[in-house]
């Protein structure tokens, strides 16, 4: 077994520095490395460039970088309830890259996969394939899209082992699994790190090949963005 | 004339037996509401779920079960729970046999806008663009006209576009429409609207082609 366990989130980021490229797993605030997150706040890196889904909101999740604002860019699909961030994109502080979410997905898996670049019908006739090469396939068109480079890539599961071997749940799985492996050096957060050999190697998501560190993130807010519910009858 | 709730109950009458079916935000969520019970239908989610069903119950809400509008929701049995490359293979592999979403802007090639208002508002594509480009059975849940009154149903968009040729049907508060190689072609009116109305709220070229009937819900 080779040993992919760090002491803590303190040593799970060394190496971190002022303008890199970071990938951040999360859908809305569902699934995001929380512990990761704050630490990155702690050291204060600078002009950062974010690959993530969404951007957090004002007060938590990556809006919590946006309000020290040491993000320089940010590649998102989908960038709604945050004022902040809306504040600084249109006062031009804040580098913007809109792109579709499979792309997203894809991009990181194509990093994951040892794949330079896909082709993908999302885009084609829009303001997203502009500058971009296009291509026919049996009469659709398509956009080529490239690999995301990056150095260091945030990921949460819900249980892991030292091994790096993770497990996900629920939709909190999203961009996770697509992320492992995707950036240099890959750091898993875990609710959970279980002993080596306590999880079934059958019901693995990712196996620990693709993740450098791992650790038991200290806590999980786990904040819910639209509470719905329905009547009990 | 039909309100939000009216326009999901007509559309849901698009969903068939054996459907796997993305809903986006808005009036699509409100489709699950009325479909039929006596067929099976599987509601995907694109941020990774496949097996959706209704809000939960209050308190046990989980903040790792959510659909793609962030809200807290339960599985049905036989869902599954997946990453998201894995979800737009399922949605850009055609695989999803229908696809419901809103729209600020649909022209009668069946180019669609709805994610940037140049200046005002830009939140992202999120997964509309990869829905739009790869879905064969789009149906389009709008309001005829926007706020101020303008219609939505155009002969050219003027937002960003989120596709090309892609809309296959709209429903809006008054009609059913079919986009055609020739236009907009009014196939239903909806309750108590004239064909006069939906003419002069659609600036597009809107075909009507005989007797156009009312819309059962």
């Amino acid at each position: 077994m080779i040993n992919k366990k760090v002491a803590n989130v303190e040593v799970a980021l060394d190496g971190v520095a002022d303008d890199m490229t970071l990938m951040f797993g999360g859908f809305g605030l569902s699934g995001i490395p929380e512990n990761a997150i704050a630490e990155l706040v702690k050291r204060n890196v600078k002009g950062l460039t974010c690959i993530s889904n969404n951007a957090g909101v004002d007060d938590f999740g990556l809006g919590l970088l946006l309000q020290g604002k040491q993000i320089k860019k940010m590649i998102s699909s989908y960038v709604g309830e945050n004022d902040e961030f809306e504040r600084q994109m249109l006062s031009g502080e804040l580098d913007v890259e809109l792109i579709p979410q499979g792309t997203l997905a894809e991009r990181c898996r194509a990093a994951q996969a040892g794949f330079p670049a896909v082709y993908t019908p999302a885009g084609y006739g829009t303001e997203v394939a502009e500058g971009k090469e296009t291509r026919e396939f049996d009469g659709k068109m398509y956009v080529l899209e490239h690999a995301f480079k990056a150095d260091f890539g945030f990921v949460k599961a819900w249980k892991g082992d030292a091994a790096g071997n993770l497990v996900f749940k629920g939709t909190a799985r999203n961009f996770n699994p697509n992320m492992c492996g995707a950036a240099k050096i890959t750091v898993a957060e875990v609710e959970e790190l279980v002993p080596v050999g306590a999880l079934d190697p059958n019901q693995i998501h990712i196996p620990g090949i693709f993740v450098q560190r791992i650790f038991q993130g200290e806590v999980y807010e786990k904040r819910i963005e639209q509470r719905t519910v329905r009547p009990r009858d | 004339m039909l309100d939000k709730n009216g326009i999901a109950k007509r559309i849901a009458k698009e969903v068939k037996d054996g459907y796997y079916v993305n809903l986006g935000i808005g009036i699509p969520t409100l489709v699950a509401n009325f479909v039929r019970e006596d067929i099976e239908v599987e509601f995907q989610s694109e941020n990774g779920v496949l097996g959706m069903g209704p809000f939960p119950f209050e308190g046990e809400e989980d903040a790792d079960v959510i659909n793609a509008g962030k809200q807290t929701i339960t599985t049905l049995p036989g869902a599954s729970f997946f990453d998201s490359a894995m979800s737009f293979s399922m949605i850009r592999g055609k695989h999803v046999d229908l696809t419901i979403l809103g729209a600020m802007e649909v022209a009668e090639n069946g180019d669609i806008a709805n994610w940037k208002i140049p200046g005002k508002m830009v939140k992202g594509m999120g997964g509309a663009m990869d829905l739009v480009a790869s879905a064969e059975n789009i149906i389009v849940a709008m309001m005829h006209t926007n706020r101020a009154g303008a219609s939505k149903l155009l002969k050219r968009c003027s937002l960003p576009l989120t596709g090309v040729g892609c809309v296959k049907k709209i429903v809006t508060n008054l009609a059913v429409i079919e986009v055609t190689d020739k236009g907009f072609k009014l196939l239903e009116r909806a309750p108590g609207v004239s064909v006069e109305d939906i003419k002069n709220a659609t600036e597009g070229h809107l075909i009507v082609e005989g007797d156009i009937p009312e819309m059962s819900i």
